[in-house]
């Protein structure tokens, strides 16, 4: 294993008065995996800007390759080999591969873009990642999971010497997780440096060399991964002892409630069958493209629904739109808080609110402000969100308090099924927990759940696709 | 045909909204036959002439507006800019400025007014819509205050060099004003498809964030096509003082809507990231046809209005409805869009 790359000490950033990092120390060795530890809102990704130039430190020092830094911009940074995946895909979709790949630092033929000289180019690193893309293929055309690969091969293209790695699992199906960590294996043994940010601690195992484990802004510690053990991990990161990752409550089965039949909606779901008993959460498995979201979507309504039949307590449904669904009592919690969970630019109160609008108004149709009081008191209670306000704008909160906004739009309602699309999807362990035990509260009122969640092993009564 | 072949043609299909150019081609086509069936004159030199120089002067604000359109943009303004450009070099010539010196101090008014619009809208983050609303407004104010709110008279023989340069004279046939539009749509064209900054247009209306990520100045690439868009624009409003000899404050209302209109019908998406300039001329031909063909079958001007409307919207229902496979607009919308 090489000599430090990164040595960063005594880091400390506030903004506008609050600190986000106190006094945290990072480093990192040329040819070696770190993973980069902690519960959302720890610092990782603040730490990681400074390192990557995209904010400036308040005070401490920053050496890469052994020199002092002052203050980095991004570009300089880029121009030293650190590259950033980023944890959301930022692909332009109308463009092909080649052209992403090389966005910003085009091959040039004097003034003109040399599009037969990049598309060569762009196939050797993909075939050199043994990666089976066609780098003339319009990117928004790819899956999303094959986008994110592009986007890796776009940082490894430049010749990057550091490359930060956010949560870059969270779209990938299995077998391009293997791609992934093949890449980053071949990318250790030529020596670069990957700092690799994951809330899967159970990949860890299969690439990592070393942990670093950061809490409320703070360093906690380093170890080589070897000497880990994985309840000690959690307790550093939480802070505490997490007693049961996947906490269970049992139910008696009761009367069947919900019943799918041949469901048909576009390409990814057909004959689609599936029966729900009271009290019980069904997991559905399968691989990402296998349909999961695309089935929950028809049932809501959301998709057209072209064939199959809708059963809910015997009486068969017609649901052509989200609306109709919430109108029987059927509720999805999409997979995407940002773009289909939350108004991400209304405050969390306005985002209670929204999916209540007919309890909350008086026989008038105005608004009630007190109905509306109550209702998010209830609900902040019930869901243990920690605010600010609840005036603040859903969208600056954790990704674990998003998705408590998100299932508490629901509670108010007397729902009768309510489907979880990887409800922990980017949540950190203890968010994770709680989100748990709001499902188990949810079945224990005999509501039923029905999950889409491929880590919630334990939770898994059965799967059918 | 091998399968390689055809992922070949496929791939040539899905590059920024080719099928949609060769669609709307097609039903260019069918209307010229329709109207050249109606109206044996359709068909004649003369006509032919005539719509090609009619058409002229909607490629060249349809072209301005789609750079603006890919970027994820609207430039509102260009109408007011037509009018201002020919109030303010009619002004100019009226006085006895020379017509060289009249035409570049109006494009250059033109392209203070892109600046404008693409500082307020990269720099100082105004949605662009209302960006240009205000530019638009502010932009016919001046059309109208540099003559005292009145027409300007008759810009005089000694601008005649200037009217056949722009409208009335011909080269090898085919009118000037034809040349003036094609030589921007082949320039424009190449720097679109050829070099970085076209690449970086496309980059910005498709993933604004992403762009930057990658180092793409995305402010310069914005103040760019606003500038362009004005450019165009400021054209069209020495070709609208050369027909008509005189500076009209009016003139180029509406123009902001002929583009939008051209630049949809022939494909480019008002999201960004998507469109040709070829499909905005077919677009911009589409519209110049049907006027000329309507006229010639005796419709009055408002049914020609109304049939453009309905074109404007069909076409980009008929994109919606053959990218989206159905009737049902909330679906999810593609992983590009």
């Amino acid at each position: 294993m090489g000599d430090y790359i990164v040595e960063m000490e005594h880091i400390t950033k506030s903004f506008s008065g609050v600190r986000v990092l106190k006094d945290v120390s990072f480093r990192l060795r040329a040819g070696e995996v770190l993973a980069l530890l902690g519960e959302n809102g720890a610092g990782k990704s603040t730490l990681m800007k400074i390192m990557s130039g995209v904010y400036t430190r308040d005070s401490g020092t920053y050496r890469l390759f052994g020199k002092e830094q002052g203050n980095l911009t991004p570009k300089a940074a880029q121009g030293m080999g650190i590259e950033i995946i980023h944890q959301e895909l930022n692909m332009c979709g109308h463009l092909t591969v080649a052209e992403n790949i090389f966005l910003g630092r085009e091959k040039k033929k004097g003034w003109l873009l040399d599009k037969s000289g990049m598309n060569a180019e762009a196939g050797r690193i993909l075939q050199k990642l043994g990666l089976d893309i066609d780098p003339a293929a319009v990117v928004g055309d790819l899956p999303v999971s094959r986008q994110q690969l592009v986007e890796i091969a776009k940082a490894v293209s430049s010749n990057a010497k550091i490359i930060i790695m956010d949560e870059p699992t969270s779209a990938l199906t299995d077998k391009e997780i293997e791609d992934l960590f093949r890449i980053i294996r071949q990318l250790r043994s030529e020596g670069c440096g990957i700092v690799y940010i994951s809330h899967r601690l159970d990949e860890l195992q299969h690439i990592v060399d070393r942990v670093t484990v950061m809490r409320d802004g703070e360093y906690i510690t380093s170890m080589d991964f070897k000497d880990v053990k994985m309840d000690e991990l959690i307790r550093h990161m939480v802070g505490r002892e997490v007693k049961e990752q996947f906490p269970r409550v049992r139910c008696s089965r009761g009367k069947k409630i919900f019943e799918v039949q041949n469901l048909k909606s576009g390409k990814a779901v057909k004959n689609v069958s599936f029966v729900l008993y009271e009290g019980e959460v069904l997991g559905i498995a399968g691989l990402m493209g296998a349909g999961r979201t695309e089935t929950t979507r028809a049932i809501f309504g959301a998709d057209p629904l072209e064939s199959g039949a809708v059963f809910l307590d015997g009486k068969q449904l017609s649901i052509r739109s989200p609306l109709d669904a919430i109108r029987s009592g059927i509720v999805l919690i999409p997979e995407d808080r940002k773009k289909d969970g939350l108004c991400v630019n209304l405050s969390v109160e306005d985002n209670l609110a929204l999916t209540n609008m007919d309890q909350l108004c008086t026989r008038a149709g105005v608004l009630s402000e007190k109905k509306k009081k109550n209702l998010v008191d209830v609900a902040i209670q019930n869901l243990k969100v920690k605010l600010a306000g609840r005036g603040v704008d859903a969208g600056t909160l954790s990704g674990g308090n998003q998705q408590k906004i998100v299932i508490g739009k629901w509670l108010a309602r007397a729902s009768r099924v309510i489907i979880f699309d990887e409800p922990t999807r980017g949540i950190d362990v203890a968010a994770k927990v709680e989100i748990y035990n709001l499902i188990n509260q949810l079945k224990q009122q005999e509501i039923m759940t029905y999950a889409t969640e491929f880590e919630e092993k334990d939770q898994k009564n059965g799967g059918k696709k | 045909m091998s399968k390689k072949h055809a992922d070949r043609w496929r791939r040539w299909l899905r590059i920024r909204g080719m099928s949609q150019v060769l669609t709307v081609t097609a039903g260019l086509i069918v209307l010229c036959i329709i109207f050249g069936i109606m109206s044996p004159n359709f068909f004649s030199g003369r006509n032919i002439g005539n719509l090609l120089r009619q058409i002229a002067p909607i490629i060249l604000i349809g072209i301005g507006q789609s750079y603006v359109l890919i970027t994820g943009n609207i430039d509102l303004s260009i109408g007011s800019v037509v009018g201002m450009s020919c109030m303010l070099s009619a002004t100019l010539m009226t006085r006895g400025v020379p017509s060289v010196a009249a035409s570049a101090a109006a494009l250059l008014a033109s392209m203070l007014v892109g600046l404008l619009n693409g500082s307020l809208v990269a720099r100082c983050k105004l949605p662009p819509f209302i960006a240009t609303l205000g530019t638009m407004t502010i932009a016919r104010g001046i059309a109208q205050i540099v003559n005292n709110n009145y027409n300007t008279d008759a810009i005089g023989d000694h601008a005649q060099g200037f009217r056949d340069l722009f409208y009335y004279g011909n080269t090898l046939g085919i009118y000037n004003t034809v040349w003036i539009a094609l030589i921007l749509f082949l320039i424009l064209n190449f720097i679109l498809r050829k070099t970085p900054i076209g690449q970086y247009i496309y980059a910005v209306g498709s993933n604004i964030s992403a762009a930057g990520l990658s180092g793409v100045d995305t402010k310069f690439t914005v103040i760019i096509v606003y500038l362009v868009s004005s450019l165009c624009a400021g054209i069209v409003g020495l070709v609208t003082c050369a027909i008509s000899g005189m500076g009209t404050m009016d003139a180029g209302n509406m123009y902001e809507m002929y583009a939008v209109a051209a630049s949809v019908i022939g494909g480019v998406s008002t999201l960004g990231g998507q469109g040709l300039l070829f499909g905005t001329v077919i677009g911009a031909a589409i519209w110049g046809v049907l006027q000329n063909g309507l006229q010639f079958a005796g419709a009055p001007v408002a049914i020609r209005n109304i049939v453009i409307g309905a074109i404007v919207i069909v076409s980009v229902l008929l994109d919606v409805v053959i990218r989206s496979g159905s009737f049902r607009f909330w679906k999810a919308k593609g992983q590009n869009n």
